[in-house]
């Protein structure tokens, strides 16, 4: 799990650029490197490890929602315990060792400093080190699974006093292993976030104004603002946690002079700047895809940057509505609601900026395409279905039901495995020096998409009728048996099943195009921006000659152009300049 | 490579603020986050608590306001090590580095001492709210002037040699943060009682 | 935001590059008699002077170190900007979250536990006096 597949960059570009320049070890290369894309690969490939353990989480605890009392195959008997701690790792580790560092830290670390036109992060070590708190806290994490009792099981939100005293959570160890990896987690993308920022406050190219870095680049940066001030309190928070779970204090113990709403009150005022600081990558590469693949000028750049501002500001006052049923105060359920509700306003707009975007352009159906467009219908649900949820008055009824978690992995998913796919898709050519295969591609999509919709439209309706979460087998409660849903039971687990089978596709697809693609030439996608200047893939050092900026990135289709692209950094000629 | 050279990007400066120092800030603001969560939270628990002022009334004001003043005098022996480092001063630098890293280990001293004689009277972690607080807060920032104290020894041996001085400005950027943390802490935990 | 090839920092007279070093001494000496106010403050027993004194100190002997030691006020405007958005959210964060934890009863909730544990903490209160 610790070095990317050896093939990976077997096929490297040269190294020999560096003055004294020498060949270095495999050590090195692979496992103690500070470059940039080489740490991307080492994120990448963890979070994708992950993403398959999670799956078979999901795999697991679905089959006994469908089947309950049964033997899952490969698993064997789900007891009450061992559900809990399922759905728990489930949810950490998709939110926090796969959305984040697949999109954040791998994209982020890959793309920016190519992109803005220069060698490497700002701080290579410390980018280094990032990785090394990451992997440390993914080891902490999994090794739970195998301490007495195993695995966290007070939920991925880690209530008190579920998650404070063992005798409730029936996982002391493993709870308190799960705050220290999540904490070292915080840790890591703060010390990562934090050289993003300033790698790209300062190390742009010449030339290179605000208004000429590419929205991706954008994006991951203000999602490593919206998470640095957002994790703070939840630091905090954890320490409180942990002190109260191992040394008897009471912070959380409304017994002893605590309050739990606290912990709750500190979770989400983080947790809910991190849905955006997953969203707002995703939303980046999507943007890129659409101007390429629509050989269009990005519709609204400027309005694109100033809403996603807005959100990220907005999304700092609207936590509370993860809580409206918690025993907050109904007149601050009010506030909440009336913020929740306005925070889809700018979402929205940003949907019409994108589809305004494709109308009219010239639209190439490639797989990465495929994926942008699909994350857009996708992210739509999600998105109207959060409206029900952000009204306090609904959310009495939805709030703790399959609807719920139907919204959030309409909103998830699009974001974290749609904006995977996505992004990998379409910089796997500059990654990995070939094309993947597009017949597999597209297959991978289909079944992707639709096992995706087959598992979560029928929880819209389940949850509608009142199943709750976190229930591991209905059948022991007569008010919530709901006989008549068990086939929509059964066929979300049928959609698991599916999902995770076409994964294959996809697998197969990443590994043997490694070796076998057709190899990819520096700017296959005739892309506009600067990280499809370089060779495929990029040296170290990435430009042999810094660039200078002379545009923004999105030129496509510029009248009186013979090529309907115009690279940012291609100097403009007395002739053009005439033209223009 | 185990140490390379610097980045190409770590010596731009598009916003015109060094990198160091622009990473200095944006550190601050992070911890500003931490404690200011954690602050807040105690706040919230002292105005609702009156009955907590027993508790509280057993903190020592006295080697509160020493420390304090400790923590004063070391802030200023940190500007006094920029300034110095500005004039091209790496020997003046370092030596007052290092007094400041001294006044640090002087506060943790003294913080020993306090904490010792309230354990003693068996004031503990989990002797409740408010001693809970206490000890988290003035814990986290008592590892924050450690971590600090312990920088400003590392960047004093580059410093003397004239090497890095900009470092010397960042580090104290840093140190005047922590002694703006305790400027808080020491009336919300050894005057307001 | 200007662009620079490849530059140290700007050269402005009055930035925090090149800052103008005044009396850091002074600014130290007016530091400590505050703090000596402050703690006097302290034993008056008058409890509004007491908190006053030491909250209003603080806050000033903040801005003083922010503005004399750090120079945020010749560092770049939107460095300044950035330290007061974090403390706006704070205060966010605090107005959202003080109604459920500072306050022990509201609409149609009362946190009995929380009453419980003042009512006998005053009683201790009363022993003591």
């Amino acid at each position: 799990m610790t070095t990317p597949a050896t093939g990976a960059h077997a096929q490297a570009g040269s190294h020999g650029h560096e003055p004294g320049h020498h060949e270095v070890s495999f050590f090195h290369k692979y496992l103690w490197s500070t470059d940039h894309k080489m740490i991307a690969m080492q994120y990448l490939f963890t979070g994708t490890a992950l993403a398959l353990i999670g799956g078979y989480l999901a795999y697991v605890f679905r089959m006994q929602l469908a089947f309950p009392g049964h033997d899952v195959p490969g698993y064997g008997l789900v007891t009450p315990n061992r559900y809990n701690s399922l759905v728990t790792m489930h949810g950490s580790i998709m939110i926090f060792w796969v959305a984040m560092p697949v999109l954040v830290a791998a994209f982020g670390n890959f793309l920016i400093p190519l992109m803005i036109g220069c060698d490497d992060m700002v701080f290579p070590r410390i980018n280094r080190l990032s990785y090394q708190v990451f992997l440390v806290s993914a080891i902490i994490l999994l090794a739970s699974f195998f301490v007495h009792g195993g695995a966290f099981g007070g939920a991925w939100t880690s209530y008190p006093p579920l998650s404070a005293k063992g005798v409730y959570n029936l996982t002391p160890i493993g709870a308190s292993l799960w705050l220290v990896a999540v904490a070292l987690e915080f840790v890591a993308f703060l010390l990562g976030g934090i050289n993003f920022i300033v790698t790209t406050m300062n190390g742009r190219a010449p030339g290179m104004r605000m208004w000429d870095i590419p929205v991706v680049v954008w994006m991951i940066v203000i999602a490593s603002v919206l998470f640095m001030a957002s994790v703070g309190p939840l630091i905090a928070g954890a320490v409180m946690l942990f002190f109260d779970q191992r040394l008897g204090t009471a912070f959380f113990d409304p017994g002893r002079g605590g309050d739990p709403l606290l912990w709750q009150h500190l979770f989400w005022f983080f947790g809910h700047p991190e849905v955006y600081v997953v969203l707002l990558p995703a939303l980046g590469m999507v943007a890129e895809i659409m101007a390429v693949f629509a050989r269009k000028k990005l519709f609204g750049y400027r309005t694109i940057l100033y809403t996603t501002w807005a959100t990220g500001i907005l999304s700092f006052v609207v936590w509370a509505h993860h809580q409206f049923i918690a025993g907050i105060d109904p007149r601050m359920a009010n506030v909440f609601t009336i913020t929740t509700l306005l925070i889809s306003v700018p979402i929205t707009e940003m949907i019409f900026v994108y589809i305004a975007t494709l109308y009219g352009g010239s639209i190439q159906f490639t797989t990465p395409m495929l994926w942008a467009l699909s994350f857009v219908a996708e992210f739509l649900i999600g998105g109207v279905t959060g409206i029900f949820l952000g009204a306090s008055g609904a959310d009495i009824y939805f709030h703790d039901t399959y609807f719920v978690v139907a919204h959030f992995h309409y909103t998830f998913f699009p974001s974290a495995i749609i904006g995977m796919f996505a992004g990998l898709t379409f910089w796997y050519p500059k990654m990995f020096g070939r094309m993947l295969n597009e017949t597999l591609g597209k297959i991978h999509f289909w079944g992707t998409i639709i096992a995706f919709n087959v598992i979560f439209i029928p929880l819209f309706i389940t949850g509608a009728a009142g199943d709750q979460r976190r229930i591991y087998n209905y059948a022991l409660f007569s008010e919530q048996e709901r006989p008549g849903l068990q086939h929509l039971r059964e066929l979300s687990t049928i959609g698991v099943i599916v999902l995770l089978a076409f994964q294959v596709f996809f697998l197969f697809n990443f590994f043997w195009s490694l070796r076998h693609g057709e190899r990819a030439s520096e700017n296959p996608w005739l892309s506009n921006t600067l990280e499809w200047t370089v060779p495929s893939p990029p040296p170290h050092g990435n430009f042999a000659e810094l660039p200078t900026v002379y545009r923004g990135p999105y030129e496509y289709a510029t009248p009186g152009r013979k090529e309907d692209y115009w690279p940012q950094n291609a100097p403009i000629t007395p002739i053009e300049e005439g033209a223009l | 490579m185990s140490a390379p050279a610097r980045s190409i990007a770590n010596l731009r400066s598009v916003t015109g603020i060094p990198t160091a120092r622009l990473v200095t800030w944006w550190v601050i603001a992070s911890e500003m986050f931490i404690f200011g969560g954690l602050l807040a939270s105690y706040v919230m628990h002292r105005l609702a608590h009156p009955e907590w002022a027993i508790a509280a009334s057993n903190t020592n004001t006295k080697a509160g306001a020493f420390n304090t003043f400790v923590l004063l005098t070391s802030s200023l022996f940190a500007v006094l090590a920029h300034k110095a480092a500005d004039a091209e001063d790496g020997k003046g630098a370092a030596k007052y580095l290092r007094l400041t890293a001294l006044g640090g280990f002087l506060f943790l001293i003294v913080k020993g001492f306090e904490w010792t004689h309230e354990i003693r009277e068996g004031f503990v972690l989990a002797s409740g709210g408010f001693w809970s607080f206490y000890y988290t807060v003035a814990g986290l920032h008592a590892l924050h002037v450690l971590a600090g104290a312990i920088i400003m020894l590392i960047f004093a041996v580059d410093a003397a040699k004239n090497v890095n001085l900009p470092r010397v400005q960042c580090i104290g950027l840093y140190w005047h943060f922590v002694d703006i943390i305790w400027i808080f802490l020491f009336p919300l935990l050894y005057i307001a009682k | 935001m200007t662009s620079h090839a490849v530059s140290e920092g700007g050269s402005d007279a009055a930035s925090a590059d090149h800052v103008h070093h005044g009396n850091y001494v002074k600014v130290w000496a007016v530091l400590v008699v505050l703090l000596i106010i402050s703690v006097v403050g302290a034993f008056t027993g008058i409890r509004w002077l007491t908190l006053l004194l030491a909250f209003g100190i603080a806050v000033i002997k903040a801005y003083m170190v922010a503005k004399n030691f750090m120079h945020v006020n010749v560092e770049r405007r939107w460095v300044g900007y950035l330290l007061i958005t974090c403390l706006l959210f704070l205060a966010i964060l605090f107005a959202g979250v003080a109604p459920d934890i500072m306050k022990h009863q509201g609409l149609h909730w009362d946190n009995y536990a929380a009453k419980q544990a003042i009512q006998a903490g005053s009683q201790e209160n009363g022993k003591h006096e």
